[in-house]
Formats: structure tokens, C-alpha cells, sequence
């Protein structure tokens, strides 16, 4: 497993997203390594409000589909179109330029600490 | 016993590990899914070569005088009729006509025992078959079952490059020479780096390449020699996930997806592999486990038809979504599908209705929800170029 960056915070989805607001948000190196390659993102449009804990895009590789949850709720601010156009960003580097969006936080779902989140992933 | 001690590990799990692969519960082995990344795995297949672990497929011996007469009276095909050397694709069916497996039959040279068939098996299906294989020979004393399938190991070098890392790894001159002029379904024993192997050309990736059965003992021997010899021609190791998707994108049936025990052979377009023109040795139409059901099957109109999907927008169908009209009617089920990385659009494999079958038709599935369009079109969606 990559190492998780101590600063971010995690979701049982395996998203991670940064403190304070706008806060960034992607999908952390433990679900981009199980789901291979990524190939397509669907991604909320900008200014479309979003709800902690629930559905606003797909991650789609080779193999399989998943779902992508918001850790946040909010306005969507700004979403990585480099990762759009190149998928394999988010493989490549997850927790950095394969991030996903920005948020203008109102309120914060169930979020975890690297520690716990690492705990999570590994049972 | 949990289902984690169940789980049987390939002879060459240690090299998968020490490969960093990802790996997959399947079919009760433990078997690499991906060593890195699964497109570029697939990739290497089609321009220069991968290293494939099939260790967990089947191998059933079928020999002695009667072992093609037997197998005629199991199987769909006509076996009695493959000259040694040579192999088939074929079907094991139950008594009404839907597909127990889907296997490939390899005829070696005739030994003082009598012929000699090896007959491989998915390994989802190997105990099924060789149930079925041992009620189906019961009785004769001209034939034995020999299930070789845990001691025999299976690697498949598949891409462009593969005839040139194979041959080079066979020790004899004149053996190489064999190796390199093997035709298509065809196979020779040969020494590679030391070891006794069955060389078979024959693969599922859609590429020309080899597959090589070898005592398990020797797999890791042969897997590292490959490995050597292929690196500096671009081979690379490739797993589960990468076979799946340039099996799909050669039109290839998988057995769980386009093939099941409700599905009969020319469901799946494969009516060509039951013989129903097999005579025993006075000329009358030989019975074969199927034959009846098949025989109507293959004088009725279908139900429903196999056809391949282009994908016209980037959601990928995937296995078990609705096919359905522009109106919204639902007209068929989604067998296989992913995004294929060959062509860069999604594909799909698909019974549909025959009213809907035709080249050309535009229809869409539903893929969580929203429907996505889709074109019908012809199998394979890849083609290699020879």
C-alpha cells in the first residue's frame, strides 16, 4: 500500500480530502490500485450542490465501475479536467494531480484519520 | 474448512508474488489479476507479447483404443476425425443440449496403448466435466480418465513476439523448427530449457502465440526463462484481467458469461462445433450426449442470438445490464462488456432478440439507469493482421 498522507482525511468509500474549504477531494491509491486502470470519470459539473454520502460520479476501469461518494456537502467549485481527459492521472498519482474536485464546504460527512483509514482498508 | 484454505495456489505463485501482482480469487485458485497496470498488459499482447499463468485451467487424459470413439459419444465434435498433432475447440453438453464447458482437445501421437487426447477444461468446470466424462465412459474398458489437472502447470506466451521468444527457447534444432511451423491449433512436444513440454498454438487472446503444459514442478524453471528471453522484446507478464479483456475484444466466449448450462452452442453462434453428421464405424449417425435437443435447435429459428456492441458513448455495458429499444423495451442481456483498450470505445457481447440482431441496428443498454447507445455489429471487434 502507498502511503497515506497524514494531513488528509479519509472516508470508508476510500475518498480522501483535504481540511478547511474549498476542500479537495479524490479517491485514495487503495481503491485506484483495486480498480486498475481507470479509463473513464464522471465527474459533477461545476456549481452543482452535492450531499455527504451520497452518489455524484463514476470511476469506470477495465475491469469494474464504481461509485464515487461525496465526503462533503456543498457546491462544487472546480473539477480536474486533466483528470478527465486523462484518467490515468488518477492511477498515476492519486493524491496529487489525479484529484478529482473542489467543494465549497456547508457541512462534513463521517470522515477518518490516515491511521484509521489505513486500519479500514486493510480488514 | 473456510473459504481462504479452500483456495489453491498455482505452482507459480511465488514468482506472481515476487512480481508484486494483484492477486484474485478465481475459480478456487489463487491467480494473478493484474502485475501492474492491466492496459498496458493488454497492450503488450497486441504489439509485442505477455506471459500468461493458466495453471489453474484442466487436464484431462483421455487414452486408449476406444479414447475417440468415447469422446465422440461425450462431446459435440468429431474427434475420431483429428489427425495427431492437431486440436480442437469444442463443447461437452448435457443430455439437453445446454453447454456444460467449453474445452480444447488436443490429439497427441497415437502410443501401443492407443490414441491419446488431452482434453482441457475451465477450472470452474473441471470437476463437472470429469464427472460427466467418467458416467459417459462407463462401461468400456477401452478408454481411461486420468485427471492430470494439479500436477500439470500451463503458461501461454501470446502476442507477435511469442513465436520468436518461444522457439528460441527450445533446446533442439530440429524440435525448434517444429515449434516455429506448428499451424494454428497444432501441437508438438518439444525440450524448452530442459523441460519436457507440450507446445500448443493455440491461445484466447485473438494474437498468434503458444501454450506450453509442463509437469508443475518445472513451471517456475520455464516461467523465469520466458520472462529472460521475452523482456528485451517487450513481453511482459500479464494477468487475469488483461486475458479477459482481449478475449473480448476477439469475440471469444467465456464460460459463466456467453456459455451456461440454459445456453445451447448455436445460441452462442458456435452451431458449427456440434457434428451432427458423426457415423460410427457402420455408417449410422453416432448418438452423442445432446444430440436430439441440438438436432432441433439447429432446424429452428432462434430465440435469441449472440451479437457483438460498439459502445457509442464512453459508459462501458457491463455483464447482466438490459438491452433495450429506443422505445425502452427490453430486447436482450448484456453477456460481457468493458472499455476496450484496442479500440478506445466500449464493447459489449449481447443475446438480443433476433429482430434486433441485424448489423447496423442502433439500440442502447441500460447502464445504471441511463441508457447509453450501442450499434450492433460484427464479431470479432478485433482482427489481428497477418
Amino acid at each position: 500500500m502507498t502511503d497515506l498522507p497524514a494531513d488528509l482525511k479519509y472516508t470508508l468509500e476510500h475518498e480522501w480530502l483535504t481540511d478547511g474549504s474549498p476542500a479537495t477531494v479524490g479517491i485514495t491509491s487503495v481503491a485506484a490500485e483495486a480498480l486498475g486502470d481507470i479509463v473513464y470519470l464522471e465527474l459533477p459539473a461545476v456549481g452543482e450542490t452535492v450531499d455527504a454520502g451520497t452518489v455524484i460520479g463514476e470511476i469506470e476501469s477495465t475491469k469494474s465501475v464504481s461509485e464515487l461518494f461525496s465526503p462533503v456537502s456543498g457546491t462544487v467549485v472546480e473539477v480536474n479536467t486533466a483528470a478527465v481527459d486523462d484518467p490515468s492521472v488518477v492511477n498515476g498519482d492519486p493524491f496529487g494531480a489525479g484529484w478529482l474536485l473542489k467543494v465549497d464546504v456547508t457541512d462534513v460527512g463521517p470522515l477518518l484519520t490516515a491511521e484509521e483509514y489505513a486500519a479500514h482498508a486493510a480488514g | 474448512m473456510s473459504e481462504h484454505e479452500a483456495t489453491r495456489r498455482s505452482p507459480l505463485h511465488d514468482e506472481h508474488v515476487a512480481l508484486g501482482a494483484a492477486l484474485t480469487d478465481f475459480a478456487g485458485w489463487q491467480m494473478p489479476l493484474r502485475y501492474g497496470s492491466d492496459v498496458a498488459e493488454h497492450t503488450a499482447v497486441r504489439t509485442a507479447a505477455g506471459l500468461f499463468d493458466l495453471s489453474h485451467m484442466g487436464e484431462l487424459w483421455v487414452t486408449g483404443p476406444g479414447a475417440g470413439d468415447a469422446l465422440d459419444r461425450a462431446l459435440v465434435g468429431n474427434l475420431t476425425a483429428l489427425a495427431p498433432g492437431r486440436a480442437r475447440y469444442t463443447m461437452i453438453c448435457a443430455p439437453d443440449g445446454g453447454v456444460l464447458d467449453d474445452l480444447v482437445v488436443y490429439r497427441l501421437a497415437d502410443d501401443d496403448a492407443g490414441a491419446r487426447y488431452l482434453v482441457v477444461a475451465n477450472a470452474s468446470n473441471v470437476a463437472v466435466v470429469r464427472a460427466a466424462l467418467a458416467e459417459r465412459f462407463a462401461g468400456r474398458d477401452d478408454v481411461t480418465l486420468a485427471d492430470r489437472s494439479f500436477e500439470t502447470a500451463l503458461v501461454a506466451v501470446q502476442g507477435p513476439r511469442a513465436e520468436e521468444i518461444v522457439v528460441g527457447l527450445v533446446d533442439d534444432a530440429s524440435e525448434a523448427d517444429a515449434v516455429r511451423a506448428l499451424k494454428y491449433y497444432a501441437s508438438v512436444p518439444a525440450r524448452v530449457v530442459g523441460i519436457d513440454a507440450l507446445v500448443a498454438r493455440t491461445g484466447y487472446t485473438g494474437e498468434d502465440g503458444f501454450e506450453l503444459f509442463v509437469p508443475a514442478e518445472q513451471a517456475p524453471t520455464l516461467w523465469r526463462a520466458i520472462l529472460a528471453a521475452g523482456t528485451p522484446l517487450g513481453l511482459v507478464p500479464a494477468g487475469l484481467s488483461a486475458r479477459d479483456s482481449l478475449r473480448l475484444e476477439a469475440g471469444m466466449p467465456l464460460y459463466g458469461n456467453e456459455l451456461d448450462t440454459t445456453t445451447t452452442p448455436h445460441d452462442a453462434g458456435l452451431g458449427r462445433v456440434v457434428k451432427l453428421d458423426k457415423v460410427d464405424a457402420e455408417g449410422a449417425p453416432l448418438p452423442f450426449v445432446g444430440r436430439e435437443p441440438l438436432a432441433a435447435r439447429a432446424a429452428s429459428a432462434p430465440a435469441r442470438t449472440l451479437v457483438g456492441l460498439q459502445g457509442l458513448s464512453r459508459r462501458a455495458a457491463r455483464h447482466g445490464y438490459p438491452v433495450v429499444t429506443g422505445s425502452g423495451a427490453v430486447v436482450g442481456t448484456v453477456t460481457s462488456g468493458a472499455p476496450s483498450p484496442t479500440l478506445g470505445h466500449p464493447v459489449a457481447m449481447a443475446y438480443v432478440t433476433p429482430e434486433v440482431s441485424a448489423e447496423g441496428t442502433d439500440l442502447a443498454v441500460d447502464v445504471r439507469g441511463r441508457h447509453e447507445p450501442v450499434r450492433v455489429v460484427p464479431l470479432p471487434f478485433y482482427r489481428r493482421e497477418r
